[in-house]
């Protein structure tokens, strides 16, 4: 067991884990926010998708011994307090969700996407959106969802 | 004028929902009356309640809650069965909470989700429970204000008095209201008059599925908790023999490891559980167990060999499903002959949360369970008599399913979670790898058919034969199963297509399987549907016929097949010819979920490769609950049948399945993800149809049927590679 000082969500949170433990187990178990999901276990369905220093990481196969000092993790939980994040906004104008158990994941996908692209094509979409599974098949409404958001970042 | 701040001590569990404490008007269904219908009930004042179910309770305070009996895995029942009460209620989404129910005996043994059952099922009884309660509330504002029951009406959450305007809130009135008889007859509300039935309504769900709130059966948490992971035998049927836990117990965290059984029907194995303090500690001390099996002879089992039993299957006559006509001459003196063969795959659920399930054996016998779980009834049915405890014992929460499509109608992982905790007598938290989820099945059986077909010399088909070969979900569940019948889980919809077809004999061949069986979003439907329909176009074919116009040939009744193909032609253009390069096809499928029709247009990129541009969908309903629901659920089913038709599904070598996870049996992604248009038929009529299923099985036969169209490549066995395609 090592000590760890992590920066979630803005706040400061210390404790002790194994460094070969996974982020996700560690966010999930340790420090109790339940939003990031475990589906693959590989980093092939970003389900657990947090953001580390605000980039995109697939916290399954992140562990917490390669956590900086400083680096700001950010979970699904950490995106806003209100459900007022533009993309949660356009989530629900859109009503993207069926079962909904990968959308922390996409919904941390997109909010990368429009950081790093903020008025994305199709193409720009799903190039950066095609780690993020959903078996429900909700893939043409995050189309629009990340539109709409694109379109409210626009109009801010 | 009545008691009702008087709660009774008996009714403390009935309530313990709401931890109510003052007056409230309960209302509920009660089994039967005399007639053996089911009536609903005013509880408020029951000495028995407890054996009735409560789905509504309007407290004083003027909280309202609706109790909802279907799990939601994404279907959208969260939304769609509370609405079916708020309607008639004149509530607005907002003005109540919504409840899941437990399997509770008290709500009834339908507290499952399956089927595309769940709307159907509830549609009438439901509005009845709400329209009673707002009768009840309405009468009791007449009361009160000593007016004509006719000069009031209710709307959100008020009753009005409509010539003085005065109105008074639900809660003002449970105290008067529940000392009422619940209406025999309550007068439901003119569809025309719904605020939400009918129309596109937002999901209560979606906004804590956007902000990682939702708790579903992975994220429970209880005190003293501990997590488990265990190693089972990659080679079905095989018996656990020894193992050595010596490496594992020094991985730090594990606390213990110990035997566990996974039951499922007939099906029992033995694993070895890591019991730990952390998840990561169970999966690493999971790593280091040494563990022996007795294969039991089970390791020859794979897949080219499978495939090659079932083809010589093909052979026998089989159990006859339906004969009409005399298909045997008709067949033998027919002109233009087709015969064929196609070939499905076993199929994994791959739900996005793997199973997974908390259970907490407690002292003197108390069982209490968290799952994600499409069978709360099942589980309170079954878990008592497993466990030698009454029902009485156990206590169900059922939460958020992160996906089902029919996986988690299956209690294999809840039984095992128990076993354990009744081992290890500890609440445990039992979690299946994504390896576990897709390596232990259960998995979609394949089916395998034969087809005959003759035509009439102006092209008619006027003999037709579908021959279904396939192990059996039943037999798989319940070995002592009767195979002298046919198993109709098995044949689904093959002999009840509304084409007239004068001499028709369709059959069943049983084939055993040792890997285990389930259903799977629209079940048999979604391969059965691909071998029927592309027949069909092959016919068509060969009778020299636009394969739409081939089937309306044999539509000449009235039918709602009919309506669908008709509306279907409309909204995809079919009569418009489509550029040079370009292909399309058609199927539709009528089965137990509902009926839907598909047409879907594809590109082709080279002589072997095609991309799907396009996928219309046209469902017939009858009524609808929420169409933007229904839309996404058609969205949904597309994507999951092509996922089914193009992609790797599951093979076995060596008695194991040879996949493990997204790579190697992968899933369809955003950048596959054709567009999707909906067409809703909900013109009345007193048969609601499905909305889950009915969108799956048409995709496979419609996207085979367009890529003959653009490629001349006939397809005859799912998966096949858009990429590689191989007639």
């Amino acid at each position: 067991m090592a000590k760890y000082a992590l920066n979630i969500n803005g706040k400061k949170v210390q404790l002790e884990a194994e460094p070969d433990t996974p982020m996700l187990w560690v966010i999930r178990d340790m420090v109790g926010l339940k939003g990031t999901k475990y589906g693959c276990g590989m980093a092939l369905c970003g389900a657990c998708t947090i953001h580390v220093n605000g980039q995109p990481v697939r916290s399954c196969s992140t562990t917490i011994d390669s956590i900086k000092k400083n680096d700001q993790i950010t979970t699904i939980e950490g995106i806003s307090d209100n459900l007022d994040h533009i993309v949660q906004q356009a989530w629900i104008e859109e009503q993207v969700p069926q079962c909904g158990y990968c959308q922390s994941g996409q919904i941390m996908s997109a909010v990368a996407l429009l950081k790093a692209i903020p008025n994305p094509t199709d193409d720009d979409i799903d190039t950066y959106m095609t780690g993020n599974i959903c078996r429900c098949g909700t893939y043409n409404r995050i189309r629009k969802a990340i539109h709409r958001a694109a379109a409210m970042q626009k109009g801010k | 004028m009545n008691n009702t701040g008087n709660i009774n001590v008996n009714r403390r569990n009935f309530l313990r929902y709401t931890g109510l404490t003052g007056a409230a008007l309960i209302l509920g269904i009660s089994k039967s009356n005399a007639s053996g219908a089911a009536v609903v009930s005013n509880l408020s004042h029951a000495e028995e309640s407890y054996n009735l179910s409560p789905f509504i309770i309007i407290e004083k305070s003027g909280k309202i809650t609706i109790f909802n009996t279907k799990p939601e895995m994404g279907q959208g029942t969260f939304q769609s069965i509370p609405a079916l009460i708020a309607e008639e209620l004149e509530l607005a989404p907002g003005q109540f909470t919504v409840v899941q129910t437990g399997g509770e005996k008290k709500f009834g043994d339908g507290q499952a989700a399956g089927g595309s059952y769940s709307v159907r099922s509830s549609y009438e009884m439901m509005r009845k429970v709400g329209a009673s309660a707002r009768e009840m509330l309405i009468s009791a504002a007449s009361r009160q204000w000593n007016v004509p029951v006719s000069e009031c009406y209710a709307e959100f959450a008020r009753v009005f008095h409509k010539p003085s305007g005065r109105s008074l809130g639900y809660g003002e009135l449970v105290e008067t209201a529940s000392a009422l008889e619940a209406p025999e007859n309550p007068q439901l509300k003119d569809p025309k008059t719904f605020r939400m039935l009918g129309k596109s309504s937002r999901r209560p769900d979606v906004p804590l599925k956007v902000s990682g709130q939702a708790v579903f059966g992975i994220d429970v948490e209880v005190p003293g908790m501990v997590y488990a992971s265990v190693e089972r035998c990659h080679v079905f049927g095989a018996a656990l023999t020894d193992f050595d836990a010596s490496h594992a117990l020094k991985v730090t965290g594990v606390e213990q490891v110990v035997p566990v059984e996974r039951v499922f029907g007939n099906y029992k194995t033995t694993g070895v559980a890591v019991v730990a303090a952390s998840y990561w500690a169970a999966l690493k001390g999971r790593k280091a167990l040494k563990v022996k099996w007795d294969y039991r002879g089970n390791d020859q089992f794979n897949s080219t060999d499978y495939s090659q039993y079932l083809r010589d299957l093909a052979q026998q006559e089989g159990i006859t499903d339906v004969s009409t006509g005399d298909f045997d001459t008709a067949f033998a003196s027919g002109q233009n002959k087709v015969e064929a063969f196609y070939e499905t795959p076993f199929v994994a659920h791959a739900t996005m949360e793997p199973m997974n399930c908390t259970a907490h054996w407690k002292e003197g016998n108390k069982l209490e369970i968290w799952a994600s779980t499409q069978v709360p009834s099942d589980i309170i049915n079954e878990i008592p008599a497993m466990f030698g405890l009454s029902a009485d014992d156990v206590t169900l929460h059922t939460c958020f399913n992160g996906g089902g499509f029919g996986r988690r109608l299956a209690l294999d992982f809840v039984i095992e979670a128990v076993n354990l905790s009744k081992t290890i007598k500890k609440p445990v938290k039992l979690i299946w790898t994504r390896e576990d989820d897709m390596q232990m099945g259960p998995y979609r059986p394949p089916t395998f058919s034969a087809l005959k077909g003759a035509l009439s010399p102006d092209g008619r088909l006027t003999a037709f034969q579908h021959k279904v070969i396939a192990p059996t979900i039943l037999s798989f569940l319940m070995p002592q199963q009767d195979k002298t019948k046919v198993d109709e889980t098995m044949v689904e919809g093959i002999s009840r297509q509304s084409y007239e077809i004068p001499n028709m004999k369709n059959s069943f061949v049983y084939a055993d399987c040792p890997a285990p069986l389930l259903w799977w979003r629209s079940v048999t439907s979604s391969t059965l549907a691909f071998a029927h329909e592309c027949f069909l176009d092959e016919m068509a074919h060969k009778a020299g016929k636009d394969p739409l116009n081939f089937r309306m040939e044999m539509l000449t009744k009235q039918s709602d097949t009919k309506r669908v193909l008709q509306k279907l032609r409309e909204v995809s253009n079919w009569d418009a010819p489509l550029p040079e390069g370009k292909g399309r096809g058609i199927a539709q499928w009528d089965f137990f979920a509902g009926l839907a029709g598909e047409v879907v247009e594809v590109t082709r990129l080279s002589d072997n490769s095609v991309k799907i541009d396009k996928v219309y969908v046209v469902i017939d309903l009858g009524t609808v609950v929420n169409p933007d629901n229904v839309k996404a659920q058609m969205e949904g089913a597309v994507i999951m049948g092509i996922t089914a038709a193009v992609k790797k599904g599951i093979t076995f070598a060596g008695g194991k399945t040879e996949q493990s996870n997204f790579h190697d049996s992968p899933v369809l992604r955003i950048t596959e993800s054709p567009e999707v248009v909906v067409h809703i038929l909900a013109e009345g009529g007193s048969t609601i149809k499905g909305v889950g299923e009915p969108g799956l099985p048409p995709v496979a036969p419609a996207l085979a049927n367009a890529i003959f169209d653009a490629t001349g490549i006939r397809l005859r066995r799912m998966p096949f590679d858009l990429d590689d395609l191989k007639g």
